[in-house]
């Protein structure tokens, strides 16, 4: 069965890069759906049947802790995988999102490789590898 | 080890892991020189974030030509570039996010929590740049086939009690590098 991911950064050079990660990835998926803040997300996720979410944590209007917040927070949507996908490394960040139930975390810079072993860990099996 | 050498290593160090992670190219640092916020002029790509938190503050910067802005595009994104647009302004402000946001991490272990602004690129011929205060810039060159890519970063206490205050904490001082 194909899902619907959603990618959440307000870099269009990272949305793309993920698109061509996550095509890599051998999951078997349906559509990408792209967003530049939090707030652009939920509008994607009220209007879609998102199954996973990476996200930045830094973005302009609503950052990615804000969005994870209210994912966990939601009868709807609790249920979705969100990752961490960012350049903060502190325990600050991290441990906030981790607290606030973020399913994983990567670093950037990564690779195709890290997002893969990363996924294929925390995936539901309607979107198994 | 002092602060200067601490931020020198850690930029060595992101901007060789980022360059080699997302464009597939191995680049090690050249030549190392402090600015001390003299009015040069600019032609080309400059990128800016702000690195701030507790009693410090500063900006992380990369300086690039088009030329060389248009092939760390086309290695990131594996597309064509042949001309400075938006997707290459992108893709310059997001490498100077993960540059300066893993030097920023680094950083974190001796000042404490650091946080990072969202990034500004300029494009320009002939522009100027002004920092306010006396502040000092670490520059380190990374060549680069004929190209090559300045990594910039000042960072100081906030005041003279904030200075104080970092001395007696037994911290590194970034004033005295």
């Amino acid at each position: 069965m194909e899902s619907d991911v959603l990618v959440v950064d307000d870099s269009a050079a990272i949305r793309k890069i993920l698109q061509r990660v996550l095509r890599q990835t051998g999951m078997s998926i349906r559509t990408i759906y792209e967003a530049g803040d939090g707030q652009q997300a939920l509008e994607v996720l009220k209007a879609q049947k998102i199954a996973l979410v990476l996200s930045d944590i830094n973005m302009p209007k609503m950052d990615g802790l804000q969005l994870l917040a209210s994912v966990r927070t939601s009868v709807q949507w609790r249920h979705i995988p969100v990752v961490m996908i960012t350049t903060e490394g502190g325990e600050t960040k991290v441990g906030e999102a981790v607290r606030l139930g973020a399913a994983g975390y990567v670093r950037k810079p990564f690779t195709a490789d890290q997002i893969k072993e990363k996924l294929a860990g925390i995936l539901d099996p309607a979107v198994a590898l | 080890m002092n602060l200067r050498d601490i931020i020198i290593d850690s930029i060595g160090r992101s901007t060789s892991n980022v360059f080699s992670t997302m464009l597939d190219v191995q680049i090690a640092s050249g030549e190392v020189t402090i600015e001390t916020g003299a009015l040069d002029s600019n032609d080309g790509l400059m990128s800016f974030i702000g690195v701030a938190g507790g009693e410090w503050t500063g900006t992380g910067s990369l300086t690039c030509s088009p030329a060389l802005a248009c092939r760390i595009c086309s290695r990131m994104l594996m597309t064509e570039t042949v001309s400075v647009d938006e997707e290459v302004l992108d893709a310059v402000a997001e490498l100077t996010n993960m540059i300066v946001g893993n030097v920023k991490t680094d950083l974190e272990e001796h000042l404490g929590p650091l946080g990072l602004s969202l990034p500004t690129v300029v494009f320009g011929r002939n522009f100027k740049t002004k920092s306010a205060g006396s502040t000092e810039w670490i520059v380190v060159k990374f060549p680069w086939e004929t190209e090559v890519l300045l990594v910039k970063l000042c960072l100081a206490p906030k005041g003279k009690a904030a200075h104080a205050m970092s001395h007696a904490a037994g911290q590194f001082c970034a004033l005295e590098i």
